[in-house]
Protein backbone atom coordinates (compact mmCIF):
# COMPACT_ATOMS: atom_id res chain seq x y z
CA UNK A 1 0.00 0.00 0.00
CA UNK A 2 1.13 3.33 -0.62
CA UNK A 3 2.31 6.12 2.16
CA UNK A 4 0.09 8.67 3.34
CA UNK A 5 0.69 11.66 2.65
CA UNK A 6 0.67 13.99 5.84
CA UNK A 7 1.59 17.75 5.65
CA UNK A 8 2.88 19.70 9.11
CA UNK A 9 2.94 23.55 9.99
CA UNK A 10 6.59 23.57 9.78
CA UNK A 11 6.94 21.85 6.27
CA UNK A 12 3.79 24.16 5.24
CA UNK A 13 5.48 26.84 6.00
CA UNK A 14 9.33 26.01 4.51
CA UNK A 15 7.25 24.91 1.56
CA UNK A 16 5.02 28.24 1.27
CA UNK A 17 8.28 30.28 1.42
CA UNK A 18 10.51 28.62 -1.49
CA UNK A 19 7.27 29.04 -3.50
CA UNK A 20 6.84 32.75 -2.46
CA UNK A 21 11.09 33.14 -2.86
CA UNK A 22 10.50 31.07 -6.69
CA UNK A 23 7.64 33.29 -7.62
CA UNK A 24 9.54 36.61 -6.83
CA UNK A 25 13.42 35.39 -8.45
CA UNK A 26 11.26 34.13 -11.59
CA UNK A 27 9.02 37.21 -11.92
CA UNK A 28 5.62 34.79 -12.08
CA UNK A 29 2.42 35.43 -11.66
CA UNK A 30 1.82 31.94 -9.52
CA UNK A 31 3.51 28.95 -7.97
CA UNK A 32 1.80 25.88 -6.99
CA UNK A 33 3.15 22.65 -5.28
CA UNK A 34 0.75 19.56 -5.68
CA UNK A 35 0.28 15.96 -4.91
CA UNK A 36 0.49 13.76 -7.58
CA UNK A 37 -2.51 12.49 -7.05
CA UNK A 38 -3.95 15.85 -7.51
CA UNK A 39 -4.47 17.75 -3.76
CA UNK A 40 -3.08 21.76 -3.81
CA UNK A 41 -0.09 21.36 -1.24
CA UNK A 42 0.92 25.47 -1.29
CA UNK A 43 0.94 28.42 -3.61
CA UNK A 44 1.80 31.82 -3.95
CA UNK A 45 1.17 35.22 -5.82
CA UNK A 46 -1.86 35.64 -7.91
CA UNK A 47 -3.87 32.97 -6.95
CA UNK A 48 -7.12 34.32 -6.14
CA UNK A 49 -8.59 34.52 -9.38
CA UNK A 50 -7.79 31.04 -10.40
CA UNK A 51 -9.74 27.45 -9.52
CA UNK A 52 -6.58 26.00 -7.54
CA UNK A 53 -8.62 22.65 -6.81
CA UNK A 54 -9.51 22.65 -10.87
CA UNK A 55 -6.11 23.42 -11.51
CA UNK A 56 -4.61 20.67 -9.06
CA UNK A 57 -7.06 18.25 -10.91
CA UNK A 58 -6.27 18.83 -14.23
CA UNK A 59 -2.53 19.15 -14.00
CA UNK A 60 -2.28 16.26 -11.80
CA UNK A 61 -4.01 14.50 -14.54
CA UNK A 62 -1.87 15.50 -17.05
CA UNK A 63 1.70 14.17 -15.21
CA UNK A 64 -0.24 10.74 -14.74
CA UNK A 65 -0.77 10.72 -18.61
CA UNK A 66 2.42 11.92 -19.11
CA UNK A 67 3.85 9.33 -16.92
CA UNK A 68 1.85 6.60 -18.84
CA UNK A 69 3.52 7.76 -22.22
CA UNK A 70 6.96 7.90 -20.58
CA UNK A 71 6.59 4.37 -19.99
CA UNK A 72 5.27 3.53 -23.04
CA UNK A 73 8.50 5.16 -24.33
CA UNK A 74 11.04 3.48 -21.75
CA UNK A 75 11.64 6.51 -20.17
CA UNK A 76 11.41 6.91 -16.06
CA UNK A 77 9.12 9.92 -16.48
CA UNK A 78 9.05 13.36 -18.60
CA UNK A 79 9.98 15.62 -15.69
CA UNK A 80 8.99 18.42 -17.33
CA UNK A 81 6.21 20.16 -19.19
CA UNK A 82 5.55 23.49 -20.80
CA UNK A 83 2.72 25.14 -22.33
CA UNK A 84 2.56 28.31 -23.79
CA UNK A 85 -0.13 30.34 -24.17
CA UNK A 86 -0.92 33.81 -26.27
CA UNK A 87 -0.67 35.85 -22.45
CA UNK A 88 0.40 32.78 -19.93
CA UNK A 89 2.65 30.12 -19.70
CA UNK A 90 2.60 27.21 -17.77
CA UNK A 91 6.12 25.53 -16.64
CA UNK A 92 5.34 21.93 -14.31
CA UNK A 93 7.84 19.75 -13.17
CA UNK A 94 7.98 16.96 -11.03
CA UNK A 95 9.80 17.14 -7.71
CA UNK A 96 11.15 14.57 -5.90
CA UNK A 97 9.35 11.76 -7.82
CA UNK A 98 6.22 12.22 -5.86
CA UNK A 99 4.93 16.51 -5.99
CA UNK A 100 4.25 18.78 -9.00
CA UNK A 101 5.84 22.36 -9.04
CA UNK A 102 3.54 24.60 -11.22
CA UNK A 103 5.05 28.21 -12.31
CA UNK A 104 2.25 30.49 -14.17
CA UNK A 105 4.38 33.54 -15.78
CA UNK A 106 3.42 36.09 -18.94
CA UNK A 107 5.81 38.15 -20.94
CA UNK A 108 7.77 39.85 -17.75
CA UNK A 109 9.66 36.67 -17.20
CA UNK A 110 11.08 34.23 -19.49
CA UNK A 111 11.27 29.89 -20.31
CA UNK A 112 14.73 30.63 -19.08
CA UNK A 113 14.69 32.37 -16.40
CA UNK A 114 11.69 30.01 -15.12
CA UNK A 115 14.15 27.30 -15.25
CA UNK A 116 16.99 28.11 -13.88
CA UNK A 117 15.00 29.06 -11.20
CA UNK A 118 12.76 25.96 -10.40
CA UNK A 119 15.76 23.83 -11.08
CA UNK A 120 17.07 25.82 -7.39
CA UNK A 121 14.00 25.37 -6.20
CA UNK A 122 13.39 21.87 -6.62
CA UNK A 123 16.53 20.61 -4.92
CA UNK A 124 15.21 22.30 -1.97
CA UNK A 125 11.76 21.43 -2.48
CA UNK A 126 13.33 17.78 -2.74
CA UNK A 127 15.10 18.06 0.82
CA UNK A 128 11.53 18.94 2.41
CA UNK A 129 9.58 16.60 1.20
CA UNK A 130 12.26 13.67 1.86
CA UNK A 131 12.30 15.21 5.25
CA UNK A 132 8.86 14.85 5.44
CA UNK A 133 8.40 11.92 4.63
CA UNK A 134 10.69 10.58 6.82
CA UNK A 135 9.20 12.35 9.60
CA UNK A 136 5.49 10.71 8.78
CA UNK A 137 7.39 7.52 8.21
CA UNK A 138 9.11 7.62 11.72
CA UNK A 139 6.59 8.96 14.01
CA UNK A 140 4.19 6.71 13.41
CA UNK A 141 1.74 8.86 14.07
CA UNK A 142 -1.67 7.93 15.87
CA UNK A 143 -3.69 9.12 12.68
CA UNK A 144 -6.13 12.36 14.25
CA UNK A 145 -9.05 10.53 12.93
CA UNK A 146 -8.09 7.13 15.51
CA UNK A 147 -10.46 8.43 17.94
CA UNK A 148 -13.39 9.63 15.92
CA UNK A 149 -16.76 7.89 16.34
CA UNK A 150 -19.89 6.42 14.37
CA UNK A 151 -21.51 9.62 15.60
CA UNK A 152 -18.95 11.87 14.00
CA UNK A 153 -19.06 10.55 10.91
CA UNK A 154 -23.08 9.99 10.51
CA UNK A 155 -23.16 13.83 11.70
CA UNK A 156 -21.13 15.25 8.27
CA UNK A 157 -24.12 13.58 6.87
CA UNK A 158 -26.83 15.20 8.90
CA UNK A 159 -27.03 18.41 7.40
CA UNK B 1 -4.30 7.90 -0.81
CA UNK B 2 -5.45 10.32 1.69
CA UNK B 3 -3.78 13.42 2.74
CA UNK B 4 -3.33 14.90 5.75
CA UNK B 5 -2.74 18.84 6.63
CA UNK B 6 -2.11 19.17 9.74
CA UNK B 7 -1.23 23.34 8.70
CA UNK B 8 -4.67 23.73 6.75
CA UNK B 9 -6.84 21.49 9.17
CA UNK B 10 -7.45 19.72 6.11
CA UNK B 11 -8.49 15.83 4.87
CA UNK B 12 -8.46 15.52 1.27
CA UNK B 13 -9.98 11.87 0.30
CA UNK B 14 -10.13 10.32 -3.57
CA UNK B 15 -13.39 8.36 -4.63
CA UNK B 16 -13.40 6.47 -8.09
CA UNK B 17 -16.37 5.99 -9.55
CA UNK B 18 -15.70 2.88 -11.63
CA UNK B 19 -17.82 0.75 -14.24
CA UNK B 20 -18.64 -0.25 -17.59
CA UNK B 21 -18.98 2.14 -20.47
CA UNK B 22 -22.91 4.15 -20.45
CA UNK B 23 -23.32 2.55 -16.38
CA UNK B 24 -23.71 6.17 -14.97
CA UNK B 25 -20.65 7.52 -13.73
CA UNK B 26 -20.79 10.90 -14.92
CA UNK B 27 -24.55 10.94 -14.16
CA UNK B 28 -24.22 10.00 -10.56
CA UNK B 29 -21.12 13.17 -10.53
CA UNK B 30 -23.95 15.53 -12.19
CA UNK B 31 -26.51 14.00 -9.87
CA UNK B 32 -24.52 14.99 -6.96
CA UNK B 33 -23.16 18.20 -8.31
CA UNK B 34 -26.45 19.79 -9.21
CA UNK B 35 -27.89 18.78 -5.48
CA UNK B 36 -25.15 20.27 -3.51
CA UNK B 37 -24.91 23.42 -2.26
CA UNK B 38 -22.54 26.10 -4.14
CA UNK B 39 -20.62 26.70 -0.61
CA UNK B 40 -19.91 22.70 -0.27
CA UNK B 41 -18.66 21.96 -4.26
CA UNK B 42 -16.05 22.88 -6.69
CA UNK B 43 -16.57 23.32 -10.47
CA UNK B 44 -17.23 20.01 -11.77
CA UNK B 45 -14.46 19.43 -14.59
CA UNK B 46 -15.45 16.90 -17.51
CA UNK B 47 -12.84 15.58 -19.34
CA UNK B 48 -15.29 14.13 -22.40
CA UNK B 49 -15.53 13.38 -26.49
CA UNK B 50 -17.57 15.87 -28.82
CA UNK B 51 -20.50 13.15 -28.06
CA UNK B 52 -20.19 13.63 -24.08
CA UNK B 53 -17.83 10.33 -23.58
CA UNK B 54 -15.72 10.49 -20.78
CA UNK B 55 -12.26 10.86 -21.92
CA UNK B 56 -9.89 10.79 -19.34
CA UNK B 57 -12.64 11.50 -16.00
CA UNK B 58 -14.84 13.77 -14.38
CA UNK B 59 -13.71 15.66 -11.15
CA UNK B 60 -15.79 16.94 -8.59
CA UNK B 61 -14.65 18.15 -5.08
CA UNK B 62 -16.82 18.53 -2.47
CA UNK B 63 -16.68 19.50 1.13
CA UNK B 64 -18.62 17.50 3.84
CA UNK B 65 -18.00 19.79 6.92
CA UNK B 66 -15.79 19.01 10.01
CA UNK B 67 -14.61 16.11 11.91
CA UNK B 68 -12.79 17.18 15.11
CA UNK B 69 -11.80 20.26 13.74
CA UNK B 70 -10.18 19.03 10.33
CA UNK B 71 -12.06 20.00 7.01
CA UNK B 72 -13.19 16.94 5.26
CA UNK B 73 -13.33 16.89 1.68
CA UNK B 74 -13.94 14.16 -1.04
CA UNK B 75 -12.47 14.45 -4.64
CA UNK B 76 -14.67 12.59 -7.15
CA UNK B 77 -13.53 11.00 -10.01
CA UNK B 78 -15.19 9.03 -12.64
CA UNK B 79 -13.14 6.48 -15.11
CA UNK B 80 -13.66 6.68 -18.75
CA UNK B 81 -15.41 3.14 -19.32
CA UNK B 82 -15.04 1.85 -22.46
CA UNK B 83 -12.61 -1.11 -22.64
CA UNK B 84 -10.03 0.84 -24.79
CA UNK B 85 -9.22 3.23 -22.06
CA UNK B 86 -8.01 0.83 -19.81
CA UNK B 87 -4.59 2.80 -19.84
CA UNK B 88 -6.06 6.28 -18.58
CA UNK B 89 -8.26 4.28 -15.81
CA UNK B 90 -5.18 2.96 -14.46
CA UNK B 91 -3.93 6.42 -14.29
CA UNK B 92 -7.00 7.54 -12.23
CA UNK B 93 -6.94 4.51 -9.67
CA UNK B 94 -3.53 6.24 -8.49
CA UNK B 95 -4.39 7.48 -4.77
CA UNK B 96 -7.74 6.09 -4.16
CA UNK B 97 -9.15 5.96 -1.51
CA UNK B 98 -12.45 3.98 -1.77
CA UNK B 99 -14.27 2.99 -5.18
CA UNK B 100 -17.94 2.93 -5.80
CA UNK B 101 -18.56 0.00 -8.83
CA UNK B 102 -21.31 1.39 -10.80
CA UNK B 103 -23.18 -1.77 -12.20
CA UNK B 104 -25.80 -1.55 -15.43
CA UNK B 105 -29.00 -2.99 -14.27
CA UNK B 106 -29.85 -4.02 -17.87
CA UNK B 107 -29.23 -8.01 -18.84
CA UNK B 108 -27.69 -7.46 -21.68
CA UNK B 109 -24.99 -5.56 -19.82
CA UNK B 110 -24.05 -8.41 -17.10
CA UNK B 111 -20.82 -9.76 -18.99
CA UNK B 112 -19.60 -6.12 -18.94
CA UNK B 113 -20.26 -5.70 -15.90
CA UNK B 114 -18.57 -8.79 -15.00
CA UNK B 115 -15.54 -7.48 -17.44
CA UNK B 116 -14.95 -3.88 -15.77
CA UNK B 117 -15.20 -5.65 -12.28
CA UNK B 118 -12.39 -7.61 -12.67
CA UNK B 119 -10.86 -5.00 -15.01
CA UNK B 120 -10.66 -2.99 -11.60
CA UNK B 121 -9.32 -5.68 -9.48
CA UNK B 122 -6.67 -6.09 -11.82
CA UNK B 123 -5.76 -2.39 -12.15
CA UNK B 124 -5.99 -1.92 -7.98
CA UNK B 125 -3.19 -4.99 -7.73
CA UNK B 126 -1.06 -3.08 -10.40
CA UNK B 127 -1.39 -0.50 -8.16
CA UNK B 128 -0.75 -2.56 -5.27
CA UNK B 129 -4.23 -2.15 -3.80
CA UNK B 130 -6.31 -5.27 -2.76
CA UNK B 131 -9.95 -4.72 -3.81
CA UNK B 132 -10.90 -6.89 -0.66
CA UNK B 133 -9.40 -4.60 1.50
CA UNK B 134 -10.27 -0.98 -0.04
CA UNK B 135 -13.48 0.48 0.36
CA UNK B 136 -15.76 -0.83 -1.54
CA UNK B 137 -19.73 0.36 -2.41
CA UNK B 138 -21.56 -1.35 -5.58
CA UNK B 139 -24.39 0.36 -6.90
CA UNK B 140 -26.94 -1.28 -9.64
CA UNK B 141 -27.93 1.52 -11.36
CA UNK B 142 -30.81 2.30 -14.14
CA UNK B 143 -33.33 0.38 -11.85
CA UNK B 144 -36.09 2.38 -14.01
CA UNK B 145 -35.31 0.31 -17.03
CA UNK B 146 -37.77 -2.48 -17.89
CA UNK B 147 -34.83 -4.86 -19.09
CA UNK B 148 -33.02 -4.10 -15.26
CA UNK B 149 -31.62 -7.82 -14.62
CA UNK B 150 -33.31 -8.83 -10.99
CA UNK B 151 -31.28 -7.35 -7.91
CA UNK B 152 -30.13 -11.50 -6.55
CA UNK B 153 -28.92 -12.16 -10.02
CA UNK B 154 -26.69 -8.89 -10.01
CA UNK B 155 -25.67 -9.47 -6.82
CA UNK B 156 -25.10 -13.15 -7.39
CA UNK B 157 -22.94 -12.02 -10.26
CA UNK B 158 -21.00 -8.85 -9.16
CA UNK B 159 -21.24 -8.58 -4.98
CA UNK B 160 -18.94 -11.81 -4.04
CA UNK B 161 -17.13 -9.63 -1.59
CA UNK B 162 -20.55 -9.20 -0.18
CA UNK B 163 -19.86 -5.34 0.42
CA UNK B 164 -22.80 -2.92 0.57
CA UNK B 165 -24.89 -2.60 -2.70
CA UNK B 166 -27.37 0.16 -3.17
CA UNK B 167 -30.13 0.01 -6.18
CA UNK B 168 -30.54 3.55 -8.14
CA UNK B 169 -31.93 5.75 -10.86
CA UNK B 170 -28.58 8.34 -11.04
CA UNK B 171 -31.11 10.03 -14.40
CA UNK B 172 -33.37 10.81 -10.61
CA UNK B 173 -31.02 10.56 -8.31
CA UNK B 174 -32.72 7.94 -6.63
CA UNK B 175 -29.84 5.66 -4.63
CA UNK B 176 -27.12 8.44 -5.67
CA UNK B 177 -26.82 10.32 -2.56
CA UNK B 178 -26.73 6.75 -0.44
CA UNK B 179 -24.09 5.62 -2.40
CA UNK B 180 -21.77 8.74 -1.80
CA UNK B 181 -22.62 8.62 2.03
CA UNK B 182 -21.93 4.57 2.35
CA UNK B 183 -18.51 5.05 0.48
CA UNK B 184 -17.77 7.84 2.65
CA UNK B 185 -18.02 6.70 5.76
CA UNK B 186 -16.10 3.91 4.15
CA UNK B 187 -13.08 5.75 3.90
CA UNK B 188 -13.57 8.00 7.36
CA UNK B 189 -13.68 4.53 9.22
CA UNK B 190 -10.67 3.15 7.31
CA UNK B 191 -8.94 6.51 8.33
CA UNK B 192 -9.79 5.43 11.75
CA UNK B 193 -7.90 2.79 11.97
CA UNK B 194 -5.00 4.58 10.43
CA UNK B 195 -3.62 1.58 8.72
CA UNK B 196 -3.46 3.32 5.23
Amino acid sequence: MVSQMVMYDEESRRITSVCERLGREANARAVFVIDKNGQLIASSGDTEHLDSTSLASLVAGEIAATGGLAKLMGEKEFSTLFHEGAKDHLHISVVASRVILVVIFDSRSSLGLVRLRVKKCSEELTQIFEQLMKRSEASGQQSPFAEITDEDIDKLFSV
Amino acid sequence: MSFINYSSREINCKIVYYGPGLCGKTTNLQYIYNKTSPTAKGKMISLATETERTLFFDFLPLSLGEIRGFKTRFHLYTVPGQVFYDASRKLILKGVDGVVFVADSQIERMEANQESLDNLRDNLKEQCYDIEKIPLVLQYNKRDLPNAAPVEDLSRMLNYLARPEFLATATSGFGVFDTLKEVAKLVLQELRKGTR
